[in-house]
C-alpha cells in the first residue's frame, strides 16, 4: 500500500429532511459514531468511521438536511460552512454525498445545482430506490448522471442495499476528480427561480412519472389530517405515550431503585459508617442512581418520538398544534415535548431537537420544567394531606383533588405565559414561520430504531451523567459537611452547610412564610424536587419508617400554618429544585447562560408566587 | 423581469393568493412574493424560502387540509410534495384556480 491509500478520507452527507441521509448515516456506520456539537454552536455532530472497499479509512459526517446552501437555523448554517470548508475546526470533505429521495427528485436537483457550484467532487445516492421502483417509477440514471456530471449510486439504506457500491464510487470520485473552482453565492430569488427552471428541464427529461403513484400517505391523512378525527387521534396517541411513560416506566424504575438500594446496603455492611461510606451510598450512589432512574421513562419517551418522526407522523402532529401552540408564541412542536414534562422535564427537554428553530426550542427548553412533574407529586401529595382538609365540594368533587388539579393548571398557564411573555417582548422579531414537507408515511425501521434509540441512552448516560453527578455529590458534600458538634441534639443536618445556608437565607424566606426547617429542606432537595419531603422528615426527626409520610403529615399540620402551607405548595409551582434538569439544560444549550436564566427566572417567579400567597392567605386569617 | 411576466398572467382566469384557497381547491403557481404585511420576514427573505420549498412559478397545487380553528395551518400538494404552512405565508402565493371546483 501506498501512502496515498492509507491517508484518510472525509466525506460529508448532505440532503433534504425526510431523504433518509440519516438512515444512510447509521447504514453505513452502524454503532461506530460519535456524537458531539459543533464548536460554540447546539447543533449535534455526528461522525462515523469505516474502511471503504479500497482500504482506505473514511470518516463519514452526518450534516442537518437542508432544502438550500442558504443557511436559515444554525443547523443549515452548520451544513453550509462544512461544506463550504469554512467550518471552525473543521476541514472541507473529500466528497459530498449528496442523498436524494428517488421519489421526488426536483427539490433536491435544485440542491445538487447549488452543490456544483461549490466545487466538492460529489456522489448522488438515489436513496429509498426500492420505494421508486415499486411506484414503477422510471430514471434514466446515465442521462441523469451525465446532466448533474457526478456519479449516481442507487441505494436502499434501509435494507443496506448500493452502500459497497455507493462507498467504491467515494474511492473513485477522491481518486480521480479534483475540486473545482468555489463558484457559489447565497442565491437571489432570481437564482432559485432559474435552478428551478433547470431542474424541471433534468427531471423531465430524465425521469418518466411514476405508473403506481403513492395514493396510500393521501388516504391516511384524509384521517389523520381531519379538523376533529385527526386531533382526537392525536390526542389518543399521547394519552397512550403519556400512560406509557408513567406506568410502563415504573416496574424498571423500581427495579433500578431496588438494585441501587440493595448495593447501598452491601456497602453498608461491608464498609464501616464513616465519611468513605457516607460518599459511596449518598453520595455516589444516590448521584448515579439518581441519573439512572431517569433512563426508562427516556427510552420510552424517546421510542415513541422515533416511532412517530421516522414513520412520518410528526410533521402531522405538528400540523394539528401549531394553531393552538401558536396562540403562545410556540411552535407546533413544542407540543410533544412540553406533554412530556408531565412526566419529567429532563426527557422533555432533550426530545427539544424536534425543534429547529434555535429560540422555538430555547422558549420550549426554559419553559419545560414549569409543566407538573412526577418528582413534585411526592411534595403535594404530603402537603395536601396535611392541610387540605378530605372534604367534598359542589357536592361531588374533592377538595384535595382539586388542589392539585389547580396546581397543574397552574403549570401549564405559567408555561404558556411565560412562552407568550418571552415570544412577544424578548424576541419579538424572530418568530418563525411554520413551513414545512408532511413526508410520505413509512414504515419505521425497527433495526433504524433502535439504533436511534442507543445513542439517545449513551448520549444521556454520558454526558447528562457527567454534568449531574458532581452536582449530586456538591449537593452530598453541603449536607454532610461540618459534621455536628460531639452531643449534638439537633439533627446532623442542621450544622452542615446546608444548614448554615438555610438559617442564612432564613431572613429572604421569612417574608413568604418560610420557617428555617423548610428552608434548610430546599437545600438537598436541590438534589431532586421529592428529596425535599425526606429531608423534612428528618430535620423534623420523624422515623423513616413505614408511615413516616403520614407521621410527618400529622407533625406538618400542627408546625405550618396553612398560609405557610401554600406557599411552599406555590413555591414548588415554580422554584427550580431539581439540579439534574439544570444539568441537562447546560448539555443542550451548550453553556451555563441558560440554566442561569432558568435558575433565576424560576426562583423570581416562584419567590413572587409564594410571597402573593402568603400574603393573600395572611390577610384571609389563614395565617 | 418576472413580475412583468405574472401581471400578464394575472389578466386571465380566478387569480387570487393561496391563502384564500378552501380544501379540494386546484390551481397552478402564477406569482411568488407578494408580501408586503407579513411584518416578520422582509418579503425577500419569504419569498426566497418559499422557493426553496418547491413553491414556484408553474407548480400545481392542490389545497388538501386544513386546520380546525380559523382553517389554518393549511396542507399543499405542490407537484408531488406535501407541504404544511399557514394561511400567513400563504398569502404570498398567487394561484390562478382551475374554474368550476
Amino acid at each position: 500500500m501506498t501512502d496515498v491509500t492509507l491517508s484518510p478520507l472525509r466525506a460529508a452527507l448532505v440532503g433534504n429532511p425526510n431523504s433518509g441521509k440519516t438512515a444512510l448515516f447509521n447504514a453505513l456506520t452502524g454503532a461506530r459514531q460519535k456524537v458531539a456539537n459543533y464548536a460554540g454552536v447546539t447543533v449535534e455532530r455526528k461522525e462515523g468511521l469505516l474502511t471503504t472497499p479500497a482500504g482506505r479509512t473514511l470518516s463519514v459526517l452526518d450534516l442537518p438536511g437542508t432544502y438550500s446552501l442558504r443557511a436559515r437555523s444554525p443547523d443549515e448554517v452548520v451544513t453550509r460552512d462544512a461544506v463550504l470548508g469554512r467550518l471552525q475546526g473543521e476541514t472541507a470533505p473529500d466528497v459530498v454525498v449528496c442523498v436524494a429521495d428517488a421519489t421526488n427528485l426536483r427539490l433536491i436537483l435544485r440542491l445538487v445545482l447549488e452543490l456544483k457550484q461549490v466545487g466538492r467532487p460529489f456522489v448522488l445516492a438515489l436513496n429509498m430506490f426500492d420505494i421508486a421502483q415499486r411506484q414503477g417509477l422510471q430514471i434514466d440514471i446515465e442521462r441523469l448522471s451525465k446532466e448533474i456530471g457526478a456519479p449516481i449510486v442507487t441505494t436502499v439504506a434501509t435494507r443496506k442495499r448500493g452502500l459497497e457500491d455507493l462507498l467504491r464510487q467515494v474511492d473513485a470520485v477522491a481518486q480521480t476528480v479534483a475540486p473545482g473552482e468555489n463558484v457559489w453565492r447565497e442565491p437571489t430569488s432570481a437564482d432559485l427561480r432559474h435552478a428551478h427552471a433547470e431542474a424541471r428541464r433534468i427531471v423531465k427529461a430524465c425521469v418518466k412519472p411514476a405508473e403506481r403513484p403513492d395514493t396510500i400517505t393521501g388516504r391516511i391523512d384524509g384521517v389523520l389530517l381531519h379538523p376533529a378525527a385527526g386531533l382526537a387521534i392525536l390526542l389518543g396517541l399521547l394519552f397512550l405515550m403519556f400512560q406509557a411513560v408513567f406506568t410502563w416506566a415504573t416496574p424498571a424504575m423500581d427495579g433500578i431503585e431496588a438494585g441501587f438500594a440493595a448495593l447501598s446496603e452491601l456497602i453498608n455492611g461491608v464498609l464501616p459508617d464513616g465519611l468513605i461510606q457516607s460518599l459511596l451510598v449518598d453520595g455516589l450512589i444516590g448521584g448515579v442512581g439518581s441519573v439512572v432512574v431517569f433512563l426508562p421513562q427516556i427510552l420510552i419517551l424517546f421510542f415513541f418520538i422515533i416511532m412517530l418522526e421516522d414513520s412520518g407522523y410528526m410533521a402531522r402532529a405538528a400540523f394539528l398544534m401549531d394553531k393552538i401552540m401558536g396562540g403562545a408564541g410556540l411552535h407546533g412542536r413544542a407540543f410533544i415535548p412540553l406533554l412530556s414534562s408531565f412526566a419529567c422535564a429532563i426527557p422533555g427537554i432533550m426530545s427539544t431537537r424536534v425543534i429547529d428553530n434555535k429560540q422555538d426550542r430555547l422558549t420550549t427548553i426554559l419553559v419545560a420544567p414549569l409543566m407538573t412533574c412526577s418528582a413534585r407529586i411526592p411534595v403535594y401529595t404530603l402537603i395536601i394531606a396535611a392541610f387540605i382538609p378530605n372534604t367534598t365540594v359542589w357536592g361531588f368533587v374533592s377538595l384535595q383533588g382539586l388542589v392539585m388539579f389547580g396546581l397543574y393548571a397552574a403549570g401549564i398557564v405559567s408555561a404558556l405565559t411565560v412562552s407568550f411573555v418571552i415570544r412577544r417582548i424578548f424576541w419579538r422579531g424572530s418568530v418563525e414561520p411554520f413551513m414545512m414537507e408532511l413526508p410520505t408515511y413509512k414504515a419505521p425501521d425497527i433495526k433504524n430504531v433502535l439504533m436511534n434509540l442507543w445513542i439517545r441512552a449513551r448520549i444521556f448516560m454520558s454526558r447528562a451523567g457527567r454534568i449531574i453527578l458532581p452536582l449530586m455529590i456538591l449537593v452530598w458534600a453541603l449536607s454532610t459537611f461540618p459534621y455536628p458538634p460531639e452531643g449534638a441534639t439537633e439533627p446532623a443536618i442542621d450544622y452542615s452547610f446546608a444548614g448554615m445556608i438555610g438559617h442564612f437565607i432564613q431572613p429572604v424566606m421569612e417574608p413568604i412564610g418560610f420557617n428555617w426547617q423548610m428552608s434548610i429542606a430546599l437545600i438537598p432537595g436541590m438534589a431532586a424536587r421529592e428529596v425535599a419531603v425526606a429531608v423534612l422528615g428528618t430535620v423534623y426527626a420523624v422515623s423513616e419508617a413505614d408511615g413516616a409520610t403520614d407521621a410527618l403529615a400529622s407533625l406538618l399540620s400542627s408546625q405550618w400554618s396553612i398560609a405557610t402551607a401554600l406557599s411552599f405548595l406555590a413555591w414548588y409551582v415554580f422554584a427550580p429544585q431539581c439540579a439534574p434538569t439544570l444539568g441537562v439544560v447546560k448539555r443542550e444549550t451548550n453553556g451555563w447562560l441558560w440554566p442561569s436564566v432558568m435558575f433565576f427566572y424560576m426562583v423570581g417567579l416562584a419567590y413572587l408566587a409564594a410571597f402573593v400567597t402568603f400574603r393573600a392567605a395572611s390577610a384571609f386569617g389563614l395565617g | 423581469m418576472h413580475n412583468g411576466a405574472a401581471t400578464t398572467e394575472t389578466l386571465a382566469g380566478d387569480v387570487r393568493p393561496l391563502s384564500t384557497a378552501r380544501p379540494g381547491e386546484r390551481g397552478v403557481i402564477v406569482h411568488v412574493g407578494d408580501h408586503d404585511e407579513h411584518g416578520v420576514l422582509n418579503a425577500d427573505e419569504l419569498e426566497r424560502r418559499l422557493l426553496e420549498l418547491g413553491f414556484v412559478e408553474g407548480a400545481a397545487i392542490e389545497l388538501l387540509h386544513e386546520g380546525m380553528i380559523g382553517g389554518d395551518p393549511i396542507a399543499v400538494r405542490v407537484d408531488d410534495m406535501r407541504v404544511a404552512l399557514r394561511r400567513r405565508e400563504a398569502h404570498a402565493i398567487s394561484i390562478r384556480f382551475e374554474s368550476g371546483n
